[in-house]
């Protein structure tokens, strides 16, 4: 059952992905790379990380998606739909691929032998994941949460020192 | 339903949720799908063309954005995760109590900088004064 539904998830996932990469409509594109990140979604909460998995649908279905956007707003579109499309990388991008696919081959043959099912994010029982994740967070790792805040502050003020001068003009 | 919940109780409250959603796609799909087989399809330049209100539309919708987008939309995205870190806070608060209070306090203090430092900036103002 569990299986059904990661393969289920795994392939809307690869599929949404692959249009990504291949549909000429970059809005096209970014909508399928939603839906993308909504199977990945999904994915995390077969593997009980439900809190990854909300982060996963807020972050980055909401709030990168934003700036993915804003990326297409700032090209012009319909000029770029007349550019030819080309493969000029095309060598690299196999090797690398190969790259990656022995890289994933290899840990799946790891897994494979060690007598282990899907890992689970968290130890699940009576504490929630989401739980289970803050209390790491508030207690281990007190002091990157915390240093996160100065590097959320240094993108806020870069980013607002880069479109003043802008807005400015 | 039963027979979903049986056996595989660890992820049960998703089960209602992942049907809400296929009933719902399904549900667009086919009235998308009965509406094409039911309607006339008799169309012409006019009916063709993108409704602006009655208005003849101007010029192409897909232009470049003013700049002024660019930065309520990254204030979006890092106060979104700020958000994002308030959840766990916010399930564990009973627990970690005066300390995780603080915690959180210092967390939204520094981002709190950033937010007077837009406003003092003027990047959240949409017309510009004087």
């Amino acid at each position: 059952m569990e299986q059904f539904f990661f393969f289920l998830f795994a392939a809307g996932a690869v599929i949404s992905a692959l249009l990504v990469i291949s549909r000429r409509n970059v809005m096209h594109c970014a909508l399928f790379l939603v839906l993308t990140f909504f199977f990945v979604a999904a994915i995390f909460v077969l593997l009980k990380a439900e809190f990854l998995a909300a982060v996963q649908v807020l972050v980055y279905a909401g709030a990168i998606m934003v700036l993915f956007t804003f990326v297409i707003f700032l090209v012009h579109i319909p000029r770029t739909e007349k550019i030819r499309q080309t493969f000029r990388q095309k060598n690299l991008a196999l090797a690398l691929g190969l790259l990656l696919g022995l890289e994933v081959a290899y840990i799946l043959y790891g897994t494979m032998a060690a007598p282990a099912s899907l890992p689970a994010a968290a130890p699940v029982g009576a504490v929630g994941n989401t739980e289970s994740f803050g209390v790491a967070l508030f207690t281990r790792f007190l002091f990157p949460f915390e240093v996160v805040s100065v590097l959320l502050l240094a993108a806020m003020i870069g980013a607002i020192v880069l479109a003043k001068k802008e807005i400015d003009r | 339903m039963e027979v979903f919940l049986r056996g595989y109780s660890a992820l049960g409250p998703y089960v209602p949720v992942f049907l809400f959603i296929v009933v719902a796609v399904t549900f667009g799909i086919v009235t998308l799908f009965i509406a094409k087989l039911v309607r006339p399809h008799r169309p012409y330049p006019e009916k063709l063309s993108p409704y602006e209100c009655g208005v003849p539309p101007l010029m192409e919708a897909r232009e470049r954005f003013f700049i002024r987008f660019y930065i309520i939309a990254i204030l979006f995205v890092l106060f979104d995760v700020e958000a994002a870190f308030l959840y766990p806070w916010a399930v564990l608060y009973g627990k970690l109590g005066l300390y995780g209070f603080i915690e959180m306090m210092i967390f939204i203090g520094i981002l709190l900088v950033g937010y007077f430092y837009a406003w003092r900036k003027g990047a959240l103002d949409w017309v510009k004064e004087g």
